[in-house]
């Protein structure tokens, strides 16, 4: 029989819930809010009413083609998320469902690389793109983008796959299904929303990426931060320019994230339920 | 009508494998007014020039530095034309990174180049970037706030002047500080203030064997006059102020006076962004009598990179960019108030510029006043008046300004900061092997 919740405690975690929710939306708000100011009233002080001018937009677009930046966003970001799916899945399987004594321990491993500092390597990481050819290319960002997140991808996979039953597996197997019909028929189609949330996280972390995305391109591949960046200004007001460049940037990842938020909270809470 | 359709058909093709020839140069630059102003004006350029196409990446002032910086000792070779300073021209010429621009074409008039700004950019006597735009520090105030306090600013006002008048023009009732100075922590913020400050009261950042010289009483003057000053007549948080916060400030109508870069004048003697751009007097950095002004020497200025495959292309365009013509082509599109200052002697010799612009004698008398040679009144070993021109001075001068500011803040004393300072410059000293 189902716990009955007082209205009130019900009450106090929708306004707490609230609270938290408009607290972490802030800042984006708040960029928004800027972007519709003139320079003048971006720096004046706090104030959430805009007078609407459109002239933040207006400078940004005549400074920059934003389709170009965006594109090469939208290349790099959904790349090197299929990449890292391509790899993860089987790497997933493998953990998941034929454990070692040192699969815990290469997960560790995988994921300590994500606790070393990218400043650590820019200039050896620079030295290789450089001598491949890979300065500015859509292909050497994807790929550096899929290695970064992969550890993410890997571990998240991995959780998924552990919530689903090993009999399915041995069943299928025992009905005569090969290792690619099993991760292709049974396994994925199982793991749809994990692959799906994991895909969309990886999507948001590719697409928001500025430490490599900027370093690593000048003109042909460099993506939406970069284009942010160049909007911020040593001497002169630029506040209001860069909230404008800075929604164009985050407008697309808002809308793909408004769209599949039941996917991806279906993902994210996916076993954490018994 | 088949012979149109051929030549038709042979001047697409040719125009196709023309346009396929461009060569295509990538200059690296920063946001700023005058930077913006000539990407919208290269039309000029690829007109004089259509077999070449030019690619543009704008960044912010620190990251274009750290790429810039990357790219040139990795000769990674993406760059072919990038924006440097002051700062980094001789250390890097001394490092054979950039090439000389002895030959910038017949017409180009490179002794037109104000001296000092030439001097800044050279090295053995070889220019190796050309100054896009220069400047000095000076003092900008409110003329209305002065005749209040019944004060007339001198054109030369010593510190003592400076003091007084701030502290007199302060009301913190009308939420008027009498004065703004940067405050905020970085090689390139208050320690640029700060290191300029302190030539005027005779302190230096290194001797002739390059012991720090924190710890003597010069620097000690120094902070804790600013300090004194700033909490006496200066704006709340002032330790997060820099460039552009201050700016805000004045234009807003909350500072009696500012003394930053010359180039902030054009800011806020505009009417459409200030509130007082027709209360705006201009005088010489302070001194204190000791024969070195508190002002400072910087010019944003277009180099070669060794490592680049395109020189002679990037050599065009940096002339066609710091070209008297260029100036004349900026005048004729957006006005003489709108020409890059600060780097030709021709343009102060200019009626139009001369009544267009207000602040421009004293913009030349700053930028001339300075000496990257001889910037304190003692011999020092470095080059550079606001910085110290070595590789170390970028980490160093961060260190120190981070120090300093916390001293504003109030968290530290004068005396504990300028103790940690010289701590940290001794060490950073010993470990690059200036001392043995």
């Amino acid at each position: 029989m189902a716990r009955t919740v007082p209205t009130g405690t019900k009450l106090g975690w929708t306004i707490a819930a609230w609270v938290v929710a408009l607290l972490i939306f802030f800042p984006i708000l708040y960029t928004i809010v800027t972007s519709f100011k003139s320079e003048t009233e971006a720096i004046a002080g706090f104030n959430l009413v805009p007078s609407g001018t459109l002239e933040s937009y207006r400078e940004v677009q005549s400074q920059y083609n934003y389709f170009k930046p965006f594109m090469n966003s939208v290349i790099i970001a959904v790349g090197s998320t299929i990449l890292a799916l391509l790899v993860a899945i089987p790497a997933a399987w493998s953990m998941a469902f034929s454990p070692t004594r040192r699969t815990r321990d290469i997960l560790m491993w995988m994921l300590s690389t994500k606790m070393m500092p990218a400043v650590a390597v820019l200039v050896p990481m620079y030295l290789i793109f450089r001598d491949w050819g890979l300065l500015d290319s859509r292909i050497g960002l994807t790929v550096m983008l899929m290695l970064i997140n992969l550890p993410i991808v890997v571990w998240m996979l991995y959780t998924y796959f552990r919530e689903i039953p090993g009999e399915i597996l041995e069943a299928a197997r025992m009905d005569g299904a090969t290792l690619w019909g099993e991760i292709v028929y049974v396994l994925t189609p199982m793991a749809v929303p994990g692959i799906a949330s994991t895909l969309l996280l990886n999507i948001i972390l590719a697409w928001n990426e500025a430490f490599w995305t900027i370093r690593l391109t000048t003109t042909n591949a460099a993506p939406l931060t970069a284009f942010i960046v160049s909007f911020s200004s040593p001497q002169g007001l630029f506040w209001a320019k860069l909230s404008a460049a800075s929604t164009l940037a985050i407008a697309p990842i808002l809308v793909l994230g408004w769209f599949s938020q039941k996917q991806l909270v279906r993902g994210l809470t996916f076993g954490a339920v018994k | 009508m088949r012979l149109h359709t051929i030549i038709l058909g042979l001047c697409s093709a040719s125009a196709i494998a023309f346009g396929a020839h461009a060569e295509s140069i990538t200059i690296a630059t920063v946001n700023n007014g005058d930077m913006v102003r000539m990407q919208k004006l290269t039309d000029d350029f690829t007109a004089k020039n259509p077999d070449i196409q030019l690619q543009w990446v704008t960044l912010e002032e620190n990251v274009l530095r750290e790429r810039v910086t990357t790219d040139i000792a990795t000769r990674g070779g993406q760059y072919d034309v990038m924006t440097i300073g002051t700062y980094e021209v001789p250390i890097w010429a001394k490092q054979d990174w950039l090439l000389p621009l002895d030959n910038l074409g017949d017409t180009y008039d490179a002794g037109d180049i104000i001296p000092a700004i030439a001097g800044g950019l050279s090295l053995d006597g070889k220019l190796y970037a050309a100054p896009f735009y220069g400047e000095s520090s000076f003092v900008m105030y409110r003329k209305d706030l002065m005749d209040k306090a019944g004060l007339t600013m001198p054109e030369a006002p010593t510190w003592e002047f400076i003091a007084d008048a701030a502290r007199k023009m302060t009301d913190r009732a009308s939420d008027i500080n009498g004065i703004c100075l940067r405050g905020k922590a970085g090689w390139g913020e208050n320690i640029a203030f700060l290191t300029a400050m302190a030539n005027s009261f005779g302190a230096r950042w290194f001797d002739e064997n390059w012991q720090p010289q924190f710890d003597q009483p010069e620097w000690k003057n120094t902070l804790q006059f600013y300090i004194d000053l700033m909490k006496d007549a200066g704006p709340q948080g002032a330790s997060s102020n820099g460039f552009n916060e201050n700016l805000a400030l004045f234009q807003q109508g909350k500072c009696g006076m500012w003394i930053d870069a010359t180039v902030a004048a054009s800011f806020v003697s505009n009417p459409t962004d200030s509130t007082v751009a027709d209360k705006v007097g201009y005088a010489l950095a302070p001194d204190n009598g000791l024969g070195k002004r508190g002002n400072w020497l910087w010019a944003w200025s277009l180099a070669i990179p060794a490592g680049t495959q395109k020189a002679e292309a990037a050599r065009k365009f940096v002339a066609w960019a710091t070209s008297k013509a260029y100036l004349e082509l900026v005048a004729s599109k957006e006005g003489w108030a709108n020409v890059p200052p600060g780097t030709r002697t021709s343009l102060y010799e200019n009626p139009e510029y001369q009544q267009a612009a207000p602040f421009a004698r004293m913009t030349l008398d700053s930028i001339n006043s300075a000496d990257p040679t001889h910037p304190t009144v003692k011999p020092v070993p470095y080059v550079g008046v606001q910085f110290v021109a070595i590789p170390e001075f970028q980490g160093l001068g961060t260190t120190v300004g981070q120090l300093f500011s916390a001293a504003l803040a109030g968290q530290s004393g004068v005396d504990d900061a300028l103790a940690a300072a010289q701590a940290a410059a001794v060490r950073e000293m010993t470990r690059a092997g200036y001392i043995k």
